[in-house]
């Protein structure tokens, strides 16, 4: 495994090379193209016109008295009223293959992207684009931070005491398969219409699978550390606090790391619960007016958040635990 | 290996003269008829069956056996981590019960806390028992010294050699200043050349330190050359074979390794672990001659 040394110099070569900044390596570039790939794919269906594209946008109606500029038809309906004026003798319409409407092309979901942030809602009461994420980022905030407060003391103690696991684990092996959404109308009823039940729908999305996944990785952690801890004295809280805490704490952020991605995924439908409000309210909101580029852009927003934060978590996660040999890539 | 014609029984005086050095001083812990017994899904394990020995104040006492003698067993219940079935032990006369700061303990794994730097690692034990951070920083240090490490007091574990590590790891248990060392195969893990500079190193340590070893292990030579008395234990289940005073003189150094007291003690070592090979089905490691033999290769293609 490692070669015995006495010098002091692999020591200070090892702490100057976990410093340095990474060069851009095959690894980086398989990263890039994992998003370039599906992209291209998009691309390639929005710009390509024999690919897919089953409708027609017409450009000019001619003879056909319910065609409009701008109209989606069928790619079959056209056709048909293209053979029917040539049979009349009229003009025939003028038309363009097109995608149905709800799949916009790259560069409008990019323009959108920009815009959504400019433009001012089409309802004069209605918020921005960045009021409804920030007012998102704070129910899952709120919804991860109660669950974790209560989430991971137990799941330690769980792990740590046989009696406690125990008592808690079948419990809430039962609880964490009943669907979060389940508990929407009776979380409306205790909590009201605002936030209150969004944030209890995203608590019990992730509490019950915190507490056995921190109860999990509490009892990985190495037996020999536990024991040789208490040849040195250690017992009770001081063996929680300095050994069982310290020792599982990477592991620990790297959980939080995964359940926070698991509670956004409840945000949306959280969101729909009483009053519909945040991103959720923004992107059904731009649905109903068809807007639907800016659907795309507010999802990818999403995205970017939850896949920026981690990004920016787990960076974090590599300067506060320096010892933490079992750091993944990122 | 030649026939040794000595004993390993004859003594030079001096030899005779540093035994009965030892045997005047005070028995530090006597094992009295202890017994370990496991429940498994296989049915009731006996591990220990009624082993009684006595350990002299400041003795270098090796544990040796077969696997499956229970010696780790034996390591882990004189440490506290484990609890004996019957029997008893007893530090300075007074029985023990549970882990304490009586007894320190080295671990064949690296069982440095990997979030503590070197020196914060030494200090565990000193802050457990309450003492201030400026004086286990300072004991931390002294301890360092002792085995070499001061230079690396910043780093963490994962930045160490395997040697290193384990020596961190005795400055650790020795910072806790116990009266009883347990090593349980703390070497085991390391290269041939790390393990004879580690055991060179202990025995520097184990004369300058007020501490009785109590250090388990397979490897005989090991246990010769560390050793005053090495004890014994054959398997299935664990009791005392013999306990063996070595006649090598002190101060040891790996010239021995070839001298006649040496060699004499590890043929009665060999003899005493292995009697000509038995056939306890317990032990399902096949002997060497009936190992099925099935031609894997080329018939033509032929190594020897």
């Amino acid at each position: 495994m490692e070669q015995a040394s006495v010098e002091p110099g692999p020591a200070v070569a090892v702490r100057a090379k976990a410093w340095r900044w990474p060069r851009p390596s095959r690894a980086s570039l398989m990263t890039l193209g994992s998003f370039l790939l599906p992209l291209l794919v998009w691309c390639a269906v929005s710009y390509v016109p024999f690919i897919w594209h089953p409708k027609v946008a017409v450009e000019a109606p001619g003879g056909v008295d319910y065609f409009q500029p701008g109209m989606l038809v069928d790619r079959d309906e056209y056709a048909q009223q293209v053979e029917a004026m040539r049979a009349q003798h009229l003009a025939p319409p003028q038309g363009h293959p097109a995608n149905p409407i709800y799949l916009p092309a790259p560069h409008e979901v990019a323009r959108a992207l920009f815009t959504a942030f400019t433009t001012a809602p089409e309802q004069r009461d209605a918020p921005w684009l960045h009021e409804s994420l920030w007012h998102s980022i704070q129910v899952i905030f709120w919804g991860f931070v109660i669950s974790s407060l209560i989430g991971v003391p137990l799941g330690i103690a769980a792990g740590h005491f046989t009696t406690v696991g125990r008592l808690t684990e079948p419990f809430n092996e039962f609880f964490r398969y009943l669907p979060a959404p389940a508990f929407g109308a009776l979380a409306v009823a205790v909590l009201g219409i605002y936030d209150g039940p969004k944030i209890a729908i995203i608590v019990i999305g992730t509490f019950f699978q915190q507490v056995l996944i921190v109860a999990n990785t509490t009892r990985k952690l190495e037996a020999t550390l536990v024991e040789a801890s208490r040849t040195l004295g250690a017992k009770g809280w001081s063996l929680i606090a300095h050994v069982v805490v310290p020792g599982i704490l990477p592991d620990l952020y790297r959980d939080q790391r995964v359940l926070l991605g698991w509670a956004w995924t409840y945000l949306i439908v959280a969101e729909l619960i009483g009053t519909s409000s945040g991103i959720t309210f923004f992107i059904t909101q731009q649905a109903r007016y068809q807007h639907f580029e800016n659907v795309y852009a507010a999802i990818i927003i999403i995205g970017v958040i939850g896949f920026g934060s981690d990004l920016l978590l787990g960076r974090l996660g590599r300067w506060l635990f320096p010892w933490d040999r079992s750091r993944d890539g990122r | 290996m030649i026939e040794s014609t000595r004993s390993y029984l004859d003594q030079s005086p001096e030899v005779q003269a540093r035994f009965a050095k030892i045997r005047s001083r005070d028995k530090i812990l006597q094992v009295r008829h202890l017994s370990k017994s496991f429940k498994t899904p296989q049915g009731q394990i006996e591990a220990l069956r009624d082993v009684s020995f006595d350990v002299h104040r400041r003795e270098f006492v090796c544990i040796v056996g077969a696997s499956g003698c229970g010696k780790s067993t034996l390591a882990r219940i004189l440490a506290g981590l484990d609890v004996q079935t019957q029997g008893e032990m007893l530090l300075d006369g007074q029985p023990v019960t549970g882990p304490g700061h009586d007894r320190g303990m080295v671990f064949q794994g690296y069982s440095l806390f990997p979030w503590l730097t070197v020196k914060h690692n030494v200090m565990f034990g000193p802050r457990m028992s309450g003492q201030g951070r400026g004086e286990a920083e300072s004991r931390a240090r002294e301890w360092l010294a002792l085995v070499g490490l001061e230079k690396f007091a910043d780093a963490y574990p994962h930045q160490l050699s395997g040697g290193m590590r384990q020596r961190v790891a005795i400055a650790r248990a020795l910072a806790n200043q116990p009266r009883i060392l347990l090593m349980d195969e703390p070497f085991g893990a390391l290269d041939a050349q790390t393990r004879a500079r580690m055991q060179t190193h202990l025995l520097d340590i184990w004369r300058n330190v007020d501490v009785t070893v109590v250090f388990i292990t397979h490897d005989l030579d090991e246990a010769i050359y560390l050793a005053d008395r090495i004890l014994v234990l054959k398997p299935h289940p664990g009791r005392v074979q013999e306990f063996i005073e070595v006649p090598v003189p002190r101060p040891r150094s790996l010239a021995q390794w070839s001298g006649e007291e040496f060699r004499a003690t590890k043929q009665r070592l060999e003899a005493s672990i292995d009697p000509e090979r038995p056939t306890q089905a317990a032990d399902d490691e096949p002997t060497a001659e009936h190992l099925p033999m099935i031609r894997m290769t080329d018939v033509h293609d032929s190594v020897e």
